[in-house]
C-alpha cells in the first residue's frame, strides 16, 4: 500500500474492466463536449441542466417498475422523464405568461425533488439491489460494469457520427434558425434530433458524472474551446478533446479511490482546462489581452513623448533642438524614471538621439512626431467643426485618438476636412513630407 | 403580374396572424406583380416583420393563405430568398463570412448533402458583388454593421431567387452600404426580380421603391407608390386611431385565455 499513485494506476490498467471504464469515460467526455457545444451555441445551456435533473425520477421509476438495474432499462426511464421535463418547459413558456428562466427553474426543482423522494423511498425499502442508485447523484465510474460500458460506447459513437453527418444542418440551426426554416428545412425534426442527442448523452453520462453535475461536462468543454478558435469544426474537436481529458481524469480518481464520486472530479478537471484557456488562449485569453493593452499603453507613452519633443521644437522653430528629460517629464506628468526609460526606448528605435546630455529628434523621429501631431490636430479640428465641440474640450479626445487612427481613417479624415491648415487652437497642422 | 402569364409574384389572401391569441396582422389581402421593388411601411409594431415571416412560413398563420408565383410556398421555395433582421443572429458565432454566404445554397441541396464546388463559386460571386470578397475568410464578429448586412445580402444573392423578402436591410448601416443596397435592389429589378423590403425611412420611399405596402395591423393600402403613398394613407397608417382595434384584440385574447376582463 506504499506504492505511488502512478504505480497503482499501472496496476489498475492491467484490469480489463478498468480499461473499459476509462474508454467509456473518454468517449462520454468527447460526446458530451461535442454535442454540448451545440447546446451552448443555441443558448440552451440551462435547458441541459433542467434535462439532467429531470432524468432522476425516471431512473428511480424504471427501477421500481422492473426491479432491474440493467443500464438499458434505467436509460429508457431516464430518457422518458428527461424528455417530459424539456416538453414541460416548452409547454409552460408557450401557454402561460411564465418566462423561460422561471419555467426552467420550476421544472428542474420539481423533477429533481420528485427524484430525491423516490430515491429515499427506494433506500427505505432496503432492497439489496438499490445500493447502486444513489450513484446517479454524483456519478461513480468504478461502479460501471461491462454492459454499462457497451451501452455508453454505442450511444457515444452514434452521437459523434451524427454530429459529423449532420454538421451542416446543426451549424445552420444554431446560427440562424429562421433562415433554416425559410429554405424549407424541417427545423422541428432537426431540433428534435439535437434534443434526442443531448438527452441520450445526459442519460448515458449519469452513472459517470451524475445528474447534479452533468451540465458541467456538457457545456464547459465548449466554453473552453471557444477561447482557442473562431471555427466551429475546430471548436467541436477541441471541446471533444477537453471533455475526453476531463472524463478520463475524473474516472481515474474514482478508480484509484473507489469511494470518490466521479462527477466532482470530472468537473474539477474540466474547470481547470477552462481556467487555463481563459488565461492562456492566444487571442481571446486574459493574458494575451492584458499584454496587448500593455503594449498599447507603452506605445502611447512613446508617441506622446515624440509629440512633446516636436511641440517643444515648434515654439522655437527648431525641431531638432536638444531637450531635457526633465522638461518632458514635467510636460507629460511622468516620473523622471519613466521619462528616461521612454526616451531610452525611443533611442533604441532610432527616433531620438543623445545630444550634449539632452535628447533630440532624429530625422525619421521628426517625421514620425510630425505625423502624430498632425493626427491629433486633424482630429481636434474634426471634433470642433463637425461635432461642434468647444475648442477647449477637444484635446483630451484627440489625445486618445491620435494613437488609434489607422492610415485609412487619417486619409478619410483629411479628405473630409478638405486639407486644413490650422487646428481649432489656431496652430499650424503639419503636412506630410511629400506634400510640402 | 407577370407581363406574359399575369401571375403575381406574391399573393396574400385574408391573412391573419396572432401571437398568444393577440392578432398582430388582421385580414391582410394584397398581390404584388413581378419585377417591382416594394417598400413595406408602417409604425413600430404594425406587423411588417410578421408579414414577411408569415409569408415565409416562420410563423403559424391563424387564417388566410399565401401564394408565390401562383403556387404554394412549398412548391416555389427555391424561388424565394429571405433576409432576416441583422440582430436576429449572434454575430459572435464561430463561423466565417464565406461559410455564411454558402448557406444561401443549402436550400438547393438536400439535407446531409455537402455544398458543391459550383455552390462555393456562386457564393464567391455573391460576395464579390457585395464588395465583400476581401472579407471571405474573416470571422463574422470582426465585421461592422454595414458589412454584416452585406454578408446577409450576399447570402440571399447566392440563393438565386426570383422573389426576395428583406427585413430592414437599411437598419443601422453606413451611407456607403445604404447606397450599395439601393444599387443592388435596382440591379435585381432590372433582371426582373421582385423585392419586398421592410423600410423605416418614409422620406426615401418614393425614391427607392415602385410599390408600397402600407401596414398597421391591417392593410391600409397597396399599390404603385405614385398612387398609394398619399397623405391620407400615411395618416391612417401612422395615425393613432387604431387603438380601438388593439383594445378589442386585447379583450378577445383575455377572454379566450380565461383571464379576468
Amino acid at each position: 500500500m506504499n506504492e505511488g499513485p502512478l504505480v497503482a494506476f499501472a496496476h489498475l490498467l492491467a484490469d480489463a474492466n478498468v480499461r473499459a471504464v476509462l474508454l467509456g469515460s473518454l468517449l462520454l467526455g468527447a460526446g458530451a463536449g461535442a454535442i454540448g457545444t451545440f447546446a451552448l451555441l443555441r443558448r440552451q445551456a440551462l435547458l441541459g441542466d433542467a434535462l439532467a435533473h429531470a432524468t432522476l425520477p425516471g431512473v428511480c421509476l424504471a427501477f421500481l417498475a422492473t426491479g432491474s438495474k440493467h443500464p438499458l432499462v434505467l436509460l429508457v426511464g431516464a430518457s422518458i422523464t428527461g424528455w417530459l421535463g424539456t416538453r414541460s418547459v416548452r409547454a409552460i413558456t408557450q401557454h402561460t405568461r411564465i418566462r423561460e428562466d422561471a419555467a426552467l427553474a420550476l421544472v428542474l426543482s420539481v423533477f429533481f425533488g420528485a427524484g430525491i423522494v423516490l430515491l429515499t423511498h427506494i433506500q427505505r425499502t432496503g432492497a439489496a439491489a438499490q445500493a447502486g442508485l444513489d450513484k446517479f447523484l454524483f456519478g461513480q465510474a468504478a461502479s460501471l460494469v461491462q454492459s454499462d460500458v457497451w451501452v455508453l460506447t454505442g450511444v457515444t459513437l452514434a452521437l459523434l457520427a451524427t454530429v459529423v453527418i449532420a454538421f451542416k444542418e446543426l451549424q445552420l440551426l444554431s446560427f440562424d434558425e429562421g433562415f433554416a426554416r425559410s429554405i424549407g428545412w424541417p427545423v422541428g425534426v432537426l431540433e428534435g434530433l439535437l434534443a434526442t442527442l443531448i438527452t441520450l448523452t445526459v442519460t448515458v453520462g449519469l452513472q459517470l458524472v451524475g445528474v447534479v453535475l452533468m451540465v458541467a461536462l456538457l457545456l464547459t468543454p465548449g466554453v473552453a474551446a471557444r477561447f482557442w478558435t473562431d471555427r466551429l469544426p475546430i471548436m467541436l474537436v477541441l471541446a471533444a478533446l477537453f471533455g475526453a481529458i476531463a472524463g478520463v481524469m475524473g474516472a481515474s480518481v474514482s478508480l484509484l479511490a473507489p469511494r470518490m464520486p466521479t462527477g466532482p472530479w470530472t468537473v474539477v478537471a474540466i474547470t481547470s482546462i477552462f481556467a487555463f484557456s481563459l488565461l492562456a488562449a492566444p487571442r481571446r485569453g486574459v493574458l494575451a489581452r492584458a499584454w496587448r493593452r500593455r503594449r498599447l499603453r507603452k506605445r502611447t507613452t512613446e508617441e506622446n513623448a515624440l509629440a512633446s519633443l516636436w511641440r517643444f521644437g515648434e515654439t522655437v522653430t527648431d525641431w531638432t533642438a536638444p531637450q531635457s528629460a526633465a522638461r518632458l517629464a514635467a510636460e507629460r506628468g511622468l516620473s523622471a524614471d519613466v521619462a528616461l526609460r521612454t526616451l531610452g526606448a525611443l533611442k533604441r528605435q532610432g527616433w531620438v538621439e543623445r545630444a550634449t546630455g539632452d535628447w533630440r529628434l532624429t530625422g525619421p523621429g521628426r517625421s514620425r512626431a510630425e505625423h502624430i501631431v498632425r493626427l491629433h490636430r486633424l482630429w481636434e479640428l474634426y471634433l470642433s467643426e463637425r461635432l461642434n465641440l468647444p475648442a477647449d474640450h477637444v484635446h483630451e479626445e484627440a489625445e486618445t485618438m491620435e494613437h488609434l487612427l489607422t492610415p485609412e481613417l487619417a486619409a478619410a479624415l483629411e479628405a473630409t476636412l478638405a486639407r486644413p491648415e490650422r487646428d481649432p487652437h489656431g496652430r499650424t497642422i503639419p503636412t506630410p513630407e511629400g506634400a510640402r | 403580374m407577370n407581363p406574359v402569364t399575369g401571375v403575381p409574384a406574391l399573393e396574400v389572401h385574408n391573412l391573419t396572424v396572432a401571437y398568444h391569441r393577440r392578432p398582430v396582422l388582421w385580414d391582410v389581402d394584397f398581390a404584388v406583380p413581378e419585377g417591382v421593388l416594394v417598400g413595406i411601411v408602417g409604425p413600430n409594431g404594425a406587423g411588417k416583420s410578421t408579414l414577411l415571416k408569415a409569408v415565409m412560413g416562420l410563423l403559424p398563420i391563424a387564417s388566410g393563405s399565401v401564394r408565390v408565383f401562383g403556387e404554394g410556398l412549398a412548391q416555389q421555395r427555391r424561388r424565394v430568398g429571405y433576409v432576416p433582421q441583422r440582430e436576429s443572429v449572434d454575430w459572435d458565432f464561430p463561423v466565417r463570412v464565406r461559410e455564411v454566404v454558402t448557406m444561401g445554397r443549402y436550400g438547393h441541396r438536400g439535407l446531409f448533402e455537402r455544398p458543391t464546388a459550383a455552390d462555393r463559386a456562386i457564393a464567391d460571386r455573391a460576395l464579390e458583388r457585395m464588395g465583400m470578397a476581401a472579407f471571405a475568410q474573416r470571422q463574422i464578429s470582426e465585421l461592422s454593421g454595414g458589412q454584416q448586412q452585406r454578408v446577409f445580402l450576399a447570402r440571399a444573392l447566392a440563393q438565386e431567387a426570383d422573389l426576395y423578402l428583406m427585413d430592414e436591410p437599411f437598419a443601422g448601416v453606413d451611407a456607403a452600404t445604404e447606397q450599395a443596397v439601393v444599387e443592388l435592389l435596382r440591379e435585381l429589378r432590372a433582371k426582373g426580380r421582385t423585392v419586398m423590403v421592410v423600410h423605416h425611412d418614409l422620406v426615401s420611399v418614393p425614391d427607392y421603391f415602385d410599390w408600397a405596402v402600407m401596414l398597421n395591423l391591417r392593410l391600409v393600402a397597396c399599390g404603385p407608390v405614385t398612387d398609394v403613398f398619399t397623405p391620407e394613407h400615411l395618416r391612417s397608417t401612422y395615425g393613432g386611431r387604431l387603438s380601438l382595434l388593439t383594445d378589442v384584440g386585447e379583450a378577445v385574447r383575455r377572454a379566450q385565455s380565461g383571464q379576468p376582463t
